[in-house]
């Protein structure tokens, strides 16, 4: 463990000792808020029924991001080589970090249903933008110096693409990649508040309801593990991969 | 043949150079020398079609060809090797993107490695090698074009002295083994002695030819040569005019 993450872990345990502390001297109501001793407790003792929820928005989650990819990506790529084109995306694409996705849910419900699809389409909605946006970044960065060595090569578009561009923004790439990531969770968790009958977010609205406030936090445990978790593994192949910085 | 007849260019109203003219026979090394920003990269770069000339024409093995892209390999005035490839996919470079059957471009690549000193470093990362190392690797993706004619931009300024009198016998060899036909721009007088068939000094801005000298002398030559140190003194000579002329 190195000093940074020190650091972080001893803040996190100050910021825990404390929320104790204060939960237990001031005697806050469990249903208010629990202290994060019985939230872990919850947390454990109640996966078996907290774990089924967690396999559905992860499914969500994941489905959002593989189809953010499957559209992002190739969008980024024709954005670049046609800048004709990205002018024409360009204010869709603001227009769509314009509208509040939130406020969409309600109506995604009543148009893709009760079921996992209209959460995919919210996860896929708020990964799309920065994967497309940071990607399209990293390609038009490319040191022109490099473009001319391809030109001067006499090297294709694929082979530019392929060779250069791509390898090229694959930092800024992985980095809104892990940006989508951890805001993924945030879209699957609304997509299921508006209307759901499984899924972390339907779990917490549910147990809400009933005053199950430490429920509700170890749900929103389990999903920032889930989320930490997705950030952690595409750091792990970032490093992988770009093993040249 | 490479004849550079007339050419101009400007960039808005700045006139680098205009009407100028070079030669160069098949088989010869020139070098140019001159002050920094006299213009020597941007004639090297409106030769190779990085830039478009104004005027003029170019004609190589007597014919007449609007720019020398697809006859020249140029390199830079950095190594510009990519750091996510190895020093082999590297030199490897202009065959992938020409489309040539890898197999024999790998023998030869790997053939170019061992002339150049750099067998062993096929599978090294650029970052994990010495400047004079990536420009050697620089060298072999030069040569990999397969092009008769090769642009050198100060291609050992980066490096340091001692380095920099080890690779100069390399340069040599693309002219004695290689055959090439070689323009070069470089800073270090001494080098041009060891290397040019004949010598361009530049003055600075339009760039024009101020002097030019033709040296017979026998390569590999040896600085203590009194011709090539009276040469020396004359391009120093001119040089440091040139530099009090100056506005
Ligand atoms: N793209 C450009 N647009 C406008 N001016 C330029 C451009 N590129 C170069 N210049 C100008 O042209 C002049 C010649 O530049 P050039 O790079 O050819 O010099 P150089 O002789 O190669 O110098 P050095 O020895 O330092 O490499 C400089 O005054 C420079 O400012
Ligand atoms: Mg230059």
């Amino acid at each position: 463990m190195n000093r940074n993450n020190l650091l972080a872990a001893l803040l996190i345990a100050l910021i825990l000792g404390l929320w104790e502390f204060f939960v237990h001297i001031l005697a806050v109501p469990v249903f208010i808020l629990p202290p994060p001793s019985s939230i872990f407790t919850t947390a454990v003792i109640q996966a078996p029924r907290i774990l089924p929820h967690a396999v559905i928005t992860l499914t969500e989650i994941l489905m959002g991001i593989g189809l953010a990819l499957c559209t992002a990506v190739p969008l980024a790529i024709i954005m670049f080589a046609k800048p004709a084109l990205e002018k024409a995306f360009a204010p869709f694409l603001v227009a769509s970090q314009a509208i509040p996705v939130f406020a969409l849910a309600p109506l995604l419900v009543v148009w893709l249903g009760y079921g996992i699809a209209s959460k995919v389409f919210m996860a896929w909605v708020i990964i799309f933008f920065p994967i497309c946006i940071s990607l399209l970044e990293g390609l038009k960065s490319c040191d022109p110096e490099f473009k001319i060595l391809f030109r001067l090569m006499g090297a294709s578009f694929f082979k530019k693409l392929m060779l250069l561009y791509w390898p090229w923004a694959l930092p800024r790439f992985f980095a809104g990649l892990k940006v989508g990531v951890t805001v993924a969770t945030i879209g699957a968790v609304i997509g299921e508040w508006v209307g759901a009958q499984q899924g972390l977010g339907f779990l917490m609205i549910q147990s809400n309801a009933r005053l199950q406030v430490d429920l509700v936090f170890a749900a929103i445990l389990w999903l920032t593990a889930m989320g930490l978790s997705m950030w952690w593994i595409v750091g792990i192949l970032e490093k992988r991969i770009i093993k040249w910085n | 043949m490479l004849q550079v007849s007339s050419v101009t260019k400007y960039f808005n109203d700045q006139k680098i150079f205009s009407g100028f003219n070079l030669k160069v026979d098949q088989g010869q090394f020139h070098v140019i020398i001159g002050p920094s920003g006299c213009g020597k990269t941007t004639l090297f770069d409106a030769l190779t079609g990085v830039i478009e000339l104004d005027e003029g024409t170019l004609s190589w093995k007597q014919k007449l060809v609007f720019n020398l892209t697809h006859h020249a390999a140029y390199m830079q005035q950095k190594d510009m090797l990519l750091p996510w490839f190895s020093l082999l996919d590297n030199a490897l470079l202009p065959s992938k993107t020409g489309g040539q059957n890898m197999v024999n471009a790998k023998k030869q690549a790997l053939k170019l490695f061992n002339r150049l000193g750099l067998s062993e470093y096929e599978s090294h990362m650029p970052n994990q090698v010495s400047g004079g190392m990536r420009q050697r690797c620089a060298l072999v993706r030069t040569l990999m074009f397969n092009r008769d004619l090769i642009l050198l931009d100060e291609p050992l300024s980066a490096l340091d002295t001692i380095t920099r009198r080890s690779l100069q016998s390399l340069l040599l060899l693309l002219q004695t083994e290689f055959k090439k036909t070689i323009l070069m721009i470089t800073h270090d007088i001494e080098e041009a002695l060891l290397l040019a068939d004949e010598i361009y000094l530049l003055s600075p801005q339009p760039m024009t030819i101020s002097r030019h000298f033709i040296l017979d002398q026998p390569k590999p030559r040896k600085f203590n040569d009194p011709v090539l140190l009276k040469i020396k003194a004359d391009v120093l000579d001119k040089l440091e005019g040139d530099l009090i002329h100056e506005p």
